[in-house]
């Protein structure tokens, strides 16, 4: 029998070479207890919770929001009905970047990308009808973060339901906008103050509130390897716990409270044996280097949401099973939530139809294929340890090179995370051209003659930003002036001590000053971040 | 005489993805270009500008947001008011099929949607620019 | 365009016609040398500034706030920046406008970035007719971004009246190493980052540098009056070839080397007993724009400092007298060459070199005699 194989280099979208199979050699010094553990047990290789998914599915949450609060209300309120459970906003660009809808730089840009929000007035809207007590909702926005969450506390108190009572996750991550994401305003210290002013207000006083999602999504779908999201995203949880102890907070006290957001892409077991990795390195570094008491500080819960750059333009349908699968990925990994992407997203936002389709696509997972009966039911597998092993290996090489720098944000303003990933996206794109990496209907299996259906996509009517802007001008001509000004006023002042700025963004929110005049007052004070060159 | 072909590539709007333009900027450099790199958020107006200082031969326009259909053709007229109209003007990025003809029409000499082959990019890009 | 029109646009202050004169001159088009020849009576006005320092010091963020200064000053401004070009494919990725967003929208700010295009020293061949071009377009300021690689920057020292080096905290052990090219290329030294511990140890350690660091180097100290008599004019007609052999195979005449053309008089005296300038050491933090109103305080000064001694018009003279020298040695080397290997003396002399049956002196003697004149 020939031994003859396909070809020479067998390699992922990592570019990590494998080998033919795994044995025992390839996990020598593997120890039950000390590495994996039980389920529910530290370090918490095999999952967060000893029963996983046999205790509760994960929560099926797919990431909404286009147009204004009225659309995207109606697409919350459908979901819902279709058996979601959690509701996750997209905001568009100007909301993402503290620009108010009729803005110079808005043009062109509002509801695009997801909701357009710009004062209290649209929350209103937004979650008319949903009551807050009832659903977990996560909101996908990084320095103006803490005005969303303000705005949500706002219509909780106007719907009568306490502060402890409303549950959810803000993104707030603003350490990977500047490695990746870029919907950063300002520079690194002011916005690292924002994030600590949130996390130990929402202690005190929104318990059950995510105050970061620590994401190496966007890291990932800017081009970087596996190992590479994993060491970034990890080194960003570790500033984020750095800085909120600086400011004076005990580590238990915060860390139960922060979760993760990973991507999941084409390369299934790698990706299985990712989310492996994170928990076991977040469960050591939480409690050996940060002398973390309290087990749930020591768990690393994330989101996970499939490969948006996976998808494909060309025979777009394939992207149902290319999501099929990474989702399975996800699932096999453990993850507390995930957000399926829909086949039509290539090109636009997803149409109705597409979205269910993604919906029922983890519906399918769960109910269907038994994956979700065992907890963990890759651990042993020679390959899958293997993998797990090198992963984090990996990682703690990148942390002792970051830490070489100074630090993440050291290493941010020499470019080290910028550069790294626009080093793996090049060579990604290299190998995708000479047919290195083979993508089904691109450069593998392309139809030549592919008949170019006329796709049907969902288009935003240009009518949504002359609408939105009536709205927020109303609005602005309508509040009671002084009262706008004077919180506006109060908010600079606060601003320019050392004071929790939480109270004076909610007064600013409830005085229906807006989203772009409240980010203006810091971009005043703190300036504006510039993103670092090319290279 | 000691000609390269310089190019821009530039991101129009609130347009955070900047993965597609590094890359095409990293190709058109190992193809032998000088690329101007402007970075994210750049108003057309700036990109205009940015495009006659540096004299560029290309301007290849990398979109990812929606707003292609506005900021492209604003883009092209203050080239050409300025006299610019010589510039071949490239986009790529997620632009839908249908609005092709639309930015075709209004002056882009390429348009290249996602999975483009670099290789195709600079062999369009060489052959249209030293044509003018 | 045609050179015609392109002058005529040119003169009348089109920006479209000098972007593209520039392009011109850099790629050495046949219109390169009648644009030069007339824009030529037009330059000698503008303030040339470069910033030169090590990648990653802050000079484009630097210079983005030193235009801005200079605006609020009245000034107009010119930004040429240098970046290196791949030695493997020959392109470049030119990014220093992402860091210039503070100027580049204003009209009265024109920028343009260079590759090196295989040239060393840290400018490209072309920057020096780039900046004629803009001096002659009516900029009154003009400050030059080089590349930053390091050592051998001294050309920028040429090119500029007022050459400003950019450090960063904490570089002692790395100035102590490259301290011989940096100090002689300063007029003004900006320790930037000053944001960032260990600014004011720098200075110090710079300042030290300059007081007595180079005094047993040189074996003079430049600021003490003492420099060597009448060699004024001697610095500036140095840098074009007193200290190089012409290479005639590489066409370069010039080969002398950075240690070779030391700074002492451009600091020092024309005449003994004039005042002198003594390099100004500051802190700055590009990031805010703190220490940038006076480090422009000091280049504005230090312009008065250079017309005020009369060093502005020497440096003309000495300009003239350098490109002239350029011109006429890479022109008269460039024809021997051609000429020789028309005729085929230069493969035969080259292949009796090489087996040592004639010596390279007498071979070279032997090239010019026959082919040099007539
Ligand atoms: N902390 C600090 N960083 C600065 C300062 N000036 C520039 N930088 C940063 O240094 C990096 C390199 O700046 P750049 O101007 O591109 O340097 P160049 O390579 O010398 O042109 C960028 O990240 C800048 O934001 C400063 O005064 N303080
Ligand atoms: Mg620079």
């Amino acid at each position: 029998m020939s031994h003859q194989e396909r070809k020479e280099r067998f390699a992922g979208v990592s570019d990590r070479e494998v080998k033919r199979a795994y044995t025992p050699d390839d996990v020598a010094g593997l120890e039950y207890a000390r590495d994996l553990g039980d389920p529910g047990e530290y370090p918490y290789t095999r999952g967060v919770h000893p029963t996983m998914y046999r205790g509760k599915l994960w929560t099926m949450r797919q990431f909404a929001g286009f147009g204004t609060a009225e659309e995207t209300n109606a697409r919350f309120k459908y979901l819902l009905a279709q058996g979601q459970t959690g509701l996750s906003t997209a905001f568009d660009m100007p909301t993402l970047l503290g620009y108010d809808s009729d803005h110079a730089y808005a043009n062109g840009e509002v509801g695009k990308l997801g909701v357009a929000i710009d004062s209290l007035r649209d929350f209103e809207i937004l979650f008319d009808g949903i009551p807050l007590d009832q659903v977990s909702t996560s909101m996908t926005i990084n320095p103006p973060a803490s005005i969303m969450l303000c705005m949500y506390l706002a219509v909780a108190d106007q719907q009568g339901v306490g502060w402890d009572k409303v549950s959810g996750t803000i993104q707030n991550d603003i350490l990977k906008d500047y490695i990746a994401q870029k919907t950063y305003i300002y520079p690194p210290e002011p916005s690292l103050r924002l994030i600590t002013d949130i996390i130990s207000f929402t202690a005190k006083h929104v318990p059950k509130w995510n105050t970061i999602s620590i994401s190496g999504y966007h890291i990932r779908e800017a081009g970087a390897t596996a190992a590479q999201e994993l060491a970034f995203t990890l080194a960003d949880g570790m500033q984020y716990v750095q800085a909120a102890i600086a400011a004076g907070m005990d580590v238990d006290e915060f860390a139960p409270r922060l979760s993760f957001f990973f991507d999941v892409h084409n390369d299934f077991f790698e990706e299985i044996a990712k989310f492996r990795a994170a928990r076991r390195i977040w469960a050591r570094v939480m409690r050996e280097k940060f002398g973390a008491k309290n087990p749930r500080s020591w768990m690393l819960r994330t989101h996970a949401q499939t490969a948006g750059v996976s998808l494909t333009a060309q025979q777009r349908e394939n992207n149902i099973i290319r999501v099929a699968m990474q989702a399975l990925a996800a699932v096999l990994g453990g993850t507390q939530s995930l957000h399926t992407n829909s086949y039509d997203e290539a090109l636009a936002l997803p149409t109705e139809d597409a979205v269910r389709i993604a919906l029922r696509t983890q519906q399918v997972i769960a109910e269907e294929t038994g994956v979700a009966s065992v907890v963990d039911p890759l651990a042993g597998s020679y390959y899958v340890e293997h993998l797990t092993n090198r992963l984090e290996e990996e990682a703690l090489a990148y942390f002792d090179r970051i830490e070489a720098q100074g630090g993440v944000v050291k290493a941010i303003e020499k470019n080290f995370f910028q550069r790294e990933i626009a080093d793996s996206a090049y060579r990604f794109q290299r190998r995708m051209m000479n047919g290195d990496y083979r993508v089904v209907g691109v450069n593998a299996y392309a139809d030549g003659a592919e008949a170019k259906k006329e796709a049907q996509i969902l288009r935003i009517d240009p009518a949504v930003q002359r609408r939105q802007i009536e709205r927020t001008q109303q609005v602005r001509a309508t509040r009671d002036q002084a009262k706008a000004a004077s919180a506006l006023a109060e908010l600079r002042r606060a601003s320019q001590t050392s004071e929790n700025l939480m109270p004076y963004i909610l007064a600013c929110v409830k005085a229906y000053c807006t989203e772009g005049e409240i980010c203006n007052v810091w971009r005043d004070l703190w300036g504006e971040y510039r993103e670092e060159s090319v290279y | 005489m000691n000609r390269k072909l310089r190019v821009l590539v530039a991101k129009l709007g609130l347009d955070a993805h900047d993965r597609g333009a590094k890359v095409v900027a990293r190709a058109y450099r190992d193809a032998g270009f000088e690329v101007i790199y402007t970075g994210i958020y750049q108003r057309p107006e700036a990109v205009a500008e940015a495009a006659i200082q540096e004299d560029v031969d290309v301007v290849a326009i990398s979109s990812l947001a929606g707003a292609h259909l506005t900021l492209i053709p604003q883009l092209i007229h203050l080239l050409k008011d300025q006299g610019a109209d010589d510039m071949l003007v490239l986009a790529g990025g997620v632009i839908p099929e249908e609005d092709i003809s639309a930015l075709l029409a209004e002056g882009v000499a390429g348009v290249f949607g996602p999975g483009s082959d670099l290789d195709e990019i600079i062999r369009f890009t060489r052959e249209h620019a030293a044509a003018k | 365009m045609d050179l015609t029109t392109l002058l005529q646009r040119f003169q009348q202050g089109d920006r479209r016609a000098l972007a593209r004169a520039i392009t011109w001159v850099e790629n050495g088009t046949p219109e390169a040398g009648e644009l030069i020849r007339s824009t030529y009576p037009s330059t000698g006005r503008a303030h040339v500034v470069g910033i030169t320092g090590p990648p990653g010091a802050g000079k484009s963020t630097l210079v983005d706030r030193l235009a801005s200064r200079y605006r609020e000053l009245g000034q107009s401004v010119a930004i040429v920046a240098v970046d290196p070009t791949s030695p493997f494919s020959g392109g470049a990725i030119l990014g220093d406008r992402i860091r210039m967003q503070r100027t580049l929208n204003d009209p009265g700010v024109f920028m343009r970035s260079l590759a090196s295009r295989g040239h060393l020293g840290g400018i490209s061949i072309a920057t020096g007719d780039v900046v004629g071009l803009l001096d002659a377009f009516g900029f009154d300021v003009i400050l030059v971004e080089t590349v930053g690689a390091g050592q051998s920057e001294v050309e920028i020292m040429e090119l500029a009246h007022t050459t400003t080096v950019v450090l960063i905290p904490g570089m002692g052990d790395d100035i102590q190493a490259i301290k011989a090219g940096i100090l002689e290329i300063g007029d003004l030294f900006a320790v930037n980052k000053a944001d960032r511990d260990g600014a004011d140890r720098s200075v110090m350690e710079i300042e030290m540098m300059l007081d007595l660091g180079h005094m047993g180097e040189a074996g003079i100290n430049r600021w003490d009056g003492e420099a060597q008599a009448n060699s004024g004019a001697a610095r500036r007609l140095d840098r074009t070839g007193h200290h190089g052999t012409a290479d005639l195979a590489s066409g370069n005449p010039y080969t002398s080397s950075a240690s070779a053309r030391h700074a002492a008089d451009r600091h020092g005296t024309a005449n003994p007993g004039d005042i002198s300038w003594r390099p100004p050491v500051l802190k700055t933090t590009a990031k805010d724009g703190q220490g940038v109103d006076a480090l422009v305080d000091r280049m504005i000064e230090h312009l008065n400092f250079l017309k005020e001694t009369g060093r502005w018009e020497q440096f003309k003279r000495h300009d003239a007298a350098a490109k002239l020298r350029e011109l006429i040695t890479l022109r008269a080397a460039r024809t021997v060459m051609d000429r020789a290997t028309a005729a085929g003396d230069l493969d035969r002399l080259t292949a009796s070199v090489a087996d040592r049956t004639v010596d390279p002196y007498t071979a070279a003697e032997e090239v010019l005699s026959r082919h040099l004149g007539t």
